[in-house]
């Protein structure tokens, strides 16, 4: 099997996992239980896992804030700010037209509070424009939220800039790092940010444990009310084997990230050049430049994007479409499949988005995995070309 | 290994499909496009002069369940007459593709309908009014009631 879906969760490191499981079998204490050993050694051990991760985002260990999901992270720094008494007044948002579901769904239900949300539009490489982000925000906005890295394109936003922009005009900024931390440099003082949420499954860590970085001074109101954990931000009994796999995980990025990062570069920029010397039909989406490292990402014409991934999956190649088609394939009905917002935001044809594939590559990719990917790829492309009424040869 | 959302009659069909590609000298050919996900069926006939479907072709732009229901529906057509035909559901299909998803399901409708414009596209051809179709199409569906 050849594992090219890694923005959708990575393989776990070895050493994470090890790591993490003395604490799910003998050491089982709660970390809220002080006062004998096996709870302290749980406390300690999410107190070195907050190091570890406040270190890779160059934060302070008192401004992690431990969650259950990315999902959760995203959820909590915008309905935090949104519903906490520090900012109360201000109810503009602005984030832009390719961030994910778990900050587009939360600025939607906030409208039901009167919030009002500007989308800014990205360029055909999927870039925000900084004129824009400076047009967009006004007296009455409280944050910017926006994605560091998009896991579907790849690309990446000037986040510095962005930053800067949020800083000068003095709101609040939040940034998606779950798509590039453990990839490329997240650095929370570079990005002038308030909020920065990272999930562990996008970095060799395990499924179900997330972080959001809270800047010192920022208030944010709970999501779940309950008792004192994680200073009383995030209630509920701590995941301690996901957060000390977190931790492990954080470390191991920190030592490591420099060299296999470079490496998955390499193998991306040899798939990209050869796919684009396959086919004229064939289009990269997404910044060739600003681009997350191992990620692939196209659309080809003429063929729908399901049937290129079910072709990958028949040859051992895993891999992700943003295609209506290949959307919500356990849905009750048809009308509840929809191409990808992402796509149609960066101006791929907006009424089927077809033929897209997102091929993310891990630190475990080899080269001999990526020369199979080209091997198959024209005999996958030709064959259901051949298929399809669209094409002329 | 676990199962997936497609039958293995779909998996079939889609790395096997039957009778796929065009027929230069069709007597009925009928497009049809799904606005819902962008697919499109095309479906070519060789209608003989007894009204018997000699040979049927299709080409889809599609995902799995779009290509295997085309693939299967050009199985169920093969020697059928006119008639026959138009008494193919897309039921019919769904079955005999052990099952399609639920959200799939139009798959197969547009199949159905794929082969009601190929018969509409035949008696143009053969200078009947193709309005034809629908009469009898109505008809199979009253005595289906009944």
């Amino acid at each position: 099997m050849i594992y090219l879906d890694n923005v959708a969760g990575t393989k776990p490191d070895p050493r994470v996992v090890e790591k993490m499981l003395p604490f799910l079998t003998e050491k089982y204490g709660n970390p809220s239980a002080h006062f004998y050993p096996l709870g302290r050694e749980s406390f300690q051990a999410i107190n070195e896992a907050r190091e570890n991760v406040a270190n890779l985002i160059n934060a302070e260990p008192d401004e992690i804030i431990f969650t259950s999901c990315g999902t959760e992270s995203n959820n909590l720094a915008i309905k935090g700010v949104a519903n906490s008494f520090k900012y109360e007044g201000k109810k503009h948002i602005v984030i832009s037209e390719i961030e994910h579901f778990s900050i587009q769904n939360v600025t939607a239900k906030l409208s039901n509070q009167g919030y009002k949300t500007t989308k800014l539009k990205v360029d055909n490489n999927g870039k925000i424009n900084l004129e824009d982000l400076k047009k967009a925000i006004n007296d009455d906005t409280l944050i910017v939220s926006i994605m560091h890295a998009n896991p579907e394109i790849g690309v990446i936003q000037n986040i510095q800039e962005i930053g800067e922009v949020c800083k000068e005009k003095g709101v609040l900024f939040h940034v998606d790092a779950i798509a590039s931390t453990g990839h490329i440099d997240v650095d929370v003082k570079k990005f002038n940010c308030d909020l920065l949420s990272l999930s562990a499954q996008n970095f060799y860590g395990p499924r179900g444990v997330a972080a959001l970085y809270i800047k010192k001074g920022v208030h944010i109101s709970p999501l779940f009310d309950g008792g004192y954990q994680e200073n009383g931000f995030r209630s509920g009994s701590e995941n301690v084997p996901g957060i000390v796999g977190l931790g492990e995980a954080a470390k191991i990025a920190k030592l490591e990230m420099v060299q296999y990062s470079k490496n998955m570069k390499y193998l991306r920029d040899k798939l990209i050049n050869a796919l684009k010397g396959m086919f004229s039909f064939l289009h990269i989406t997404g910044d060739e430049k600003d681009r997350l490292p191992g990620h692939v990402s196209f659309w080809i014409e003429y063929i729908e994007g399901e049937s290129i991934l079910l072709w990958y999956a028949l040859k051992g190649i895993c891999a992700a479409s943003g295609s209506a088609c290949s959307s919500n394939i356990l849905a009750e009905d048809e009308e509840d499949l929809a191409a990808s917002h992402v796509l149609t935001a960066i101006g791929v044809p907006n009424d089927i988005c077809a033929g897209s594939i997102t091929f993310s590559m891990s630190k475990y990719t080899t080269e001999s995995e990526i020369d199979e990917v080209i091997k198959v790829t024209p005999e996958i492309v030709n064959r259901l070309c051949e298929m399809s009424p669209y094409y002329k040869k | 290994m676990a199962k997936g959302p497609y039958s293995d009659k779909v998996m079939d069909h889609f790395m096997n499909p039957r009778n796929m590609g065009e027929i230069e000298d069709a007597n009925g050919v009928g497009e049809v496009g799904n606005p819902a996900c962008g697919d499109v069926m095309k479906l070519f006939f060789k209608i003989d002069d007894n009204g018997v479907i000699q040979d049927v072709k299709f080409k889809t732009f599609g995902c799995g369940a779009a290509i295997a229901s085309s693939s299967m529906a050009t199985e169920l057509l093969k020697g059928k007459t006119v008639e026959e035909v138009l008494e193919l559901t897309n039921n019919a299909i769904v079955e005999a593709l052990d099952g399609l998803p639920p959200a799939k399901i139009h798959c197969s409708v547009m199949a159905e309908e794929a082969i009601e414009a190929a018969l509409k596209d035949y008696y143009k051809r053969i200078g009947k009014d193709p309005s034809i179709v629908d009469e009898m199409k109505a008809k199979i569906k009253n005595r289906v009631k009944s």
